[in-house]
């Protein structure tokens, strides 16, 4: 499988911790993901489940007091843009070094949440895009202004010449995604990572910025990492979906076989809170009992055993479920589908200390 | 992104039930409460609020407090250095109890100086609740018990150095204290009035007015504060008498004050009209009273608090510059300002530089007025 | 931009003549009628002062009149003649005495604003970005201390350390030695070696309030979104830092001037009496403490109008770094 010469970037054991003097909480714990070229990955899950932080973790943005404290993220380089073919283990770089600064922007690149906050107000458009181009290439101010307009253009902004000279605050929510966008597109990056980049906007709005950013994956044959909290853009979007629970991924596989035959109960939670057109109408839309619960209190054993219909007890609460093989790159972890045998009671000793 | 952010419950129970318990605890614990247990845990502001209250003592108790009165003067002990306190005398054997060495003073011929020097065979014991230099308590009862002092009352005892009338500086000093910390506060309280209504106003009925007052407090922060406060004070009869002389600086200097809690109380109106619950108040409707009363204040007190205690050192600050000119505050007054007024000239701080320790009481007091405020501040508002 | 500057320089108008009205106001309060106190003066050094003077004295300020006419009479005085009033302490127009003392308390307020942010803009910066490492903990510690210590204090302790330790009381802008010399590299060199002690004394609180201002602004920028997204750019940590949040907090930074030069020539005029520069400082107290109200009366004119000017150019200076506030002040006005 690690032969697989499409994988871009893959993600092993990821666990990201964040230390303060009350708590110690582990927003990402044990996360596997691989992204492959040309398809999306779509990363799914309740607010406060991990996925932007392991967003961060890979191109190393998570701020201190967070930290990556075990795990791999290998980027491959196969050598096509004229840089020697290598594996890099984004894990193991310094956060401010050298080696991941060349990374960020010109292999994996980063659009995010709130494009207002995200863009720097006071200054103007095609400064900031400018620099996202000069910093990995090197050239003259007029000759990057050209290509600014080029990439304004690309992203369908109207009037690229009035919008270079703009300052964001000047534009609208949907216009500053598409700089964002564009900012980001500057070093044609071979993986793209959109952490929510369409939840601060109108409906219309968000259509219009999927539709841009699937033509240009297309265009570009980039990977595409896709960071939602949203079901109905996980069906439009998607190749692959990894469902994220409380920092663990606990089912990934293709999208056609997540909607068809969601094996978490999880999985099965979020698809059934989507409202369908057609539905009879005075159907309540079925929520996922409970909230998620802080990080800082992880129950033991499988963590979403607290708001699971099927929880088995003496079970669930002791035994952390393994990854479970279901076919070619589908896992699921939950003890329905396996892995209760008692050899497989596998706790960390954390863990063990926390249920007893 | 979403840091998770750790709240106080986050050591909290791991089962369900007894979360939703602490939950709800926390819900309905009210707003000083959790601005108290946010401040426990600020260090520096603990340990400066223990030293405000220290101040705060020692100013109350001043009579009680100072080895004796702020007049009791002595002309053989011009510029006196401070003596040290010993704890345990060894000459023969071991003899453990304060004592204090005396002074052989020369004169000399030339300069006409006089010159100490510690006569080490000159013992004087120093106990605590002596009988010392009769005073009115609070202006209510004589008596002439002292914390600290010679067991001998005919003895003296300069544990800060003598001023340039051999008085107890620290005496001196802990009388200042009363009068220097009571003005900070009458200074503020008044600014707190003219603050509070002129501020809430003008966050709460905006438009006009609130354009009005501020051109106002603008003007007023324009205006440099030294000079000003030179001016108005300069303007005070001398023929005054002290206590009347004390009212009108408190009013001078709160006059210049009130400026800055207004900002602040308006600026909080400001952002708290636009909150949801003040909506909801008024649409359930409430009145203007009610809602700023029983929805609005409750939640900055603790901001107004803080504002409160920073401004008391600043009018510390003003008060002793005042009258370290002599422009504010005139002896026999005793305040912090006042005692430096002595350090105006050269020779007494070149030979005898405990006259600056006034200022060193300035300091630690505007320093720990400073710390609480800030701990005080950050607990109102932990996100800032 | 102009439609800004021009309401800006509106607005002056109004402040400045309500503090010409307070100037004016504090001129008047002392109890008595000055004349009277200036003829005693003259009597006790026995000058004889005929009725006639007296009588033109008293029409030359209007004394008869209600305030506002006597205001008038005064404002108009100074603003087209250049009229202050008189000194009765020492008999000469008050605009004879004051101009070289203010040109002096306008270089001190000057050299002091830019060194104090000279000083504040690396430490605040520094204290920010490596918050909670030992440095940010000793400069906080040291700021703290500057704030809290009355800046004449600081003046006294320094009268003191120079006079214990270098033998010499210290005062005065321009040494005895070059008092009467011309302007040359020597007395530039000599008046630099006696300023820059009071000038880092005065700026001491207004340095430690920059760097407190800085550091708060800045640890708010560091955490906000548009910093994260410069980093994932792959510019370096300087070069981000520098850049997108530093320029941010630097906005508050730029409007404290405005409030920082109050400060400044207060604590200008306290350093300066204790260590007896000859700038507006002593002057003035001179002039309070003997009732000289109309040379009191103008210097606080004087400083007030400077700093409201001051004010001005700094919001100006804001409006020029921050476009938001330039472009919403073209969308008002």
């Amino acid at each position: 499988m690690d032969t697989d010469s499409d994988v871009l970037l893959e993600v092993k054991g990821l666990r990201t911790r964040f230390r303060t003097d009350d708590a110690d909480v582990t927003a990402v714990n044990g996360a596997n993901l691989r992204l492959r070229r040309g398809r999306t990955l779509c990363v799914v899950g309740e607010s406060g489940c991990g996925k932007s932080v392991t967003a961060r973790s890979i191109l190393r943005l998570i701020d201190p007091p967070g930290r990556i404290v075990d795990g791999e993220i290998l980027l491959r380089r196969d050598g096509s843009d004229g840089r020697p073919a290598e594996t890099i283990d984004l894990a193991a770089l310094k956060p401010t070094g050298r080696r991941i600064r060349e990374i960020r922007g010109r292999d994996i690149a980063m659009i995010f949440q709130e494009p207002m906050a995200s863009l720097s107000l006071v200054h103007r458009v095609g400064n900031q895009i400018g620099e996202a181009i000069r910093v990995h290439n090197p050239m003259p101010r007029r000759q990057a202004r050209q290509r600014v307009l080029e990439l304004l253009d690309q992203v369908e902004i109207p009037n690229p010449e009035r919008t270079i000279d703009a300052y964001p605050f000047q534009l609208s929510g949907g216009m500053r995604q598409r700089v964002m966008i564009a900012m980001a597109l500057s070093c044609s990056p071979r993986l793209l990572i959109a952490d929510e980049p369409t939840t601060a906007l109108d409906v219309t709005t968000q259509a219009q910025i999927m539709d841009l950013l699937v033509g240009l994956q297309h265009q570009q044959d980039m990977a595409l990492m896709f960071i939602t909290h949203d079901m109905g853009v996980v069906a439009e979007m998607a190749d692959d979906v990894a469902v994220m629970y409380l920092g663990h991924v606990v089912e990934k596989g293709p999208v056609d076989t997540i909607f068809h035959d969601p094996k978490h109960p999880y999985t099965r939670a979020l698809l059934d809170s989507i409202p369908r057109i057609g539905g009879a109408r005075r159907e309540r839309l079925s929520t996922i009992r409970g909230t998620v619960p802080a990080p800082a209190d992880q129950p033991s054993g499988c963590v979403f055993r607290d708001r699971c219909d099927f929880v088995m007890p003496g079970r669930c609460d002791r035994i952390v479920p393994p990854p479970i093989d279901l076919g070619p790159e589908r896992h699921v972890r939950c003890l329905l589908h396996g892995g209760a045998e008692p050899e497989a009671e596998v706790t960390t000793s954390q863990e063990a200390a926390d249920a007893g | 992104m979403r840091i998770p952010l750790l709240t106080a419950g986050s050591r909290r129970a791991r089962s369900r039930s007894t979360e939703d318990d602490t939950d709800g605890r926390t819900a309905v614990a009210p707003q000083w409460k959790l601005v108290l247990r946010r401040f426990r845990k600020h260090r520096l502001a603990m340990a400066s609020a223990v030293i405000v209250v220290m101040f705060a003592l020692v100013g109350v108790f001043a009579e009680f407090v100072a080895p004796t009165t702020p007049s009791d003067y002595s002309a053989d002990h011009t510029h006196a250095p401070p003596q040290r306190l010993h704890f345990v005398d060894t000459t023969d054997g071991v003899d453990l109890g304060l004592y204090v060495h005396g002074y052989e003073s020369t004169r000399d011929e030339e300069t006409l100086a006089r010159e100490f020097t510690v006569d080490e065979d000159h013992k004087i014991p120093v106990g605590f609740f002596v009988r010392g230099e009769p005073y009115e308590m609070w202006g209510l009862f004589g008596t002439d018990r002292h914390l600290i002092g010679p067991e001998d009352p005919d003895e003296r005892m300069y544990l800060l150095g003598a001023d340039r009338n051999g008085r107890d500086m620290l005496s001196r000093i802990v009388y200042g204290t009363r009068v220097s910390l009571s003005i900070g506060l009458a200074g503020v309280a008044l600014s707190f009035v003219f603050g509070i209504v002129l501020g809430g106003i003008s966050g709460y009925v905006g438009g006009r007015t609130d354009t009005l007052i501020q051109r106002a407090i603008e003007l007023l922060m324009s205006i440099p504060t030294i000079p000003l406060w030179m001016g108005l004070s300069a303007a005070v009869p001398r023929e005054w008498g002290p206590l009347q002389t004390y009212f009108a600086i408190t009013v001078i200097l709160s006059l210049v004050g009130w400026t800055d809690l207004a900002r602040v109380v308006r600026g909080r109106f400001l952002s708290l009209r636009e909150e949801d619950f003040v909506l909801a108040a008024r649409l359930d409707g409430c009145g203007p009273a009610r809602v700023i009363g029983r929805h609005m204040l409750p939640s900055f007190t603790s901001h107004i608090i803080a504002s409160l205690t920073l401004s008391i050192p600043l009018m510390i600050l003003a008060e002793t510059a005042l009258s370290f000119l002599g422009l504010g505050l005139q002896p026999p007054v005793v305040s912090w300002g006042v005692l430096l007024q002595e350090a105006q000239n050269i020779h007494s701080i070149a030979n005898s530089p405990w006259v600056l320790l006034p200022g060193v009481a300035v300091t630690v007091a505007v320093l720990v007025l400073n710390f609480v405020g800030d701990g005080i501040r950050d607990s109102a508002d932990p996100y800032r | 931009m102009w439609a800004f500057v021009t309401r800006r320089l509106l607005y002056m108008i109004p402040t400045l003549f309500v503090i010409s009205l307070v100037s004016f106001a504090i001129i008047q309060l002392p109890p008595g009628n000055f004349i009277n106190t200036f003829v005693a003066e003259l009597r006790a050094q026995g000058q004889g002062v005929d009725n006639a003077q007296v009588r033109a004295l008293e029409e030359r300020y209007g004394l008869d009149d209600p305030f506002l006419v006597q205001y008038g009479k005064w404002i108009s005085g100074i603003l087209l003649h250049g009229d202050f009033g008189q000194s009765f302490q020492y008999q000469r127009p008050v605009s004879d005495l004051i101009w070289d003392r203010i040109g002096l308390t306008l270089v001190l307020a000057v050299c002091t604003t830019l060194l104090s942010w000279a000083i504040a803009f690396p430490i605040g910066v520094y204290s920010a970005v490596r918050q909670h490492s030992v440095g940010d903990y000793v400069f906080t510690f040291i700021g703290f201390i500057g704030l809290a210590t009355p800046n004449f204090m600081l003046a006294l302790i320094f009268v003191w350390i120079s006079f214990r330790y270098m033998g010499e009381s210290v005062g005065g802008i321009v040494s005895p030695e070059y008092a009467d010399a011309a302007w040359n590299l020597g007395k530039v060199l000599d008046v630099v070696s006696n300023l820059w002690i009071p000038v880092l004394i005065i700026g001491t609180a207004g340095t430690a309030t920059l760097i407190r201002v800085l550091r708060a602004n800045l640890l708010d920028e560091l955490r906000k979104p548009y910093v994260t997204t410069a980093r994932a750019k792959g510019l370096p940590e300087w070069r981000v830092i520098l850049k997108y949040p530093v320029r941010m907090a630097l906005s508050p930074f730029i409007s404290t001037i405005g409030w920082i030069l109050p400060t400044l020539i207060g604590g200008e005029v306290m350093v300066s009496i204790v260590v007896s520069l000859e700038t507006t400082g002593p002057l003035l107290l001179d002039a309070l403490s003997s009732q000289d109200m109309y040379l009191a009366g103008s210097f606080i004119l004087i400083l007030a109008t400077l700093t409201v000017i001051g004010t001005l150019l700094s919001d100006l200076l804001l409006a020029l770094w921050d476009p938001r506030i330039r472009h919403a002040q073209t969308a008002k006005g």
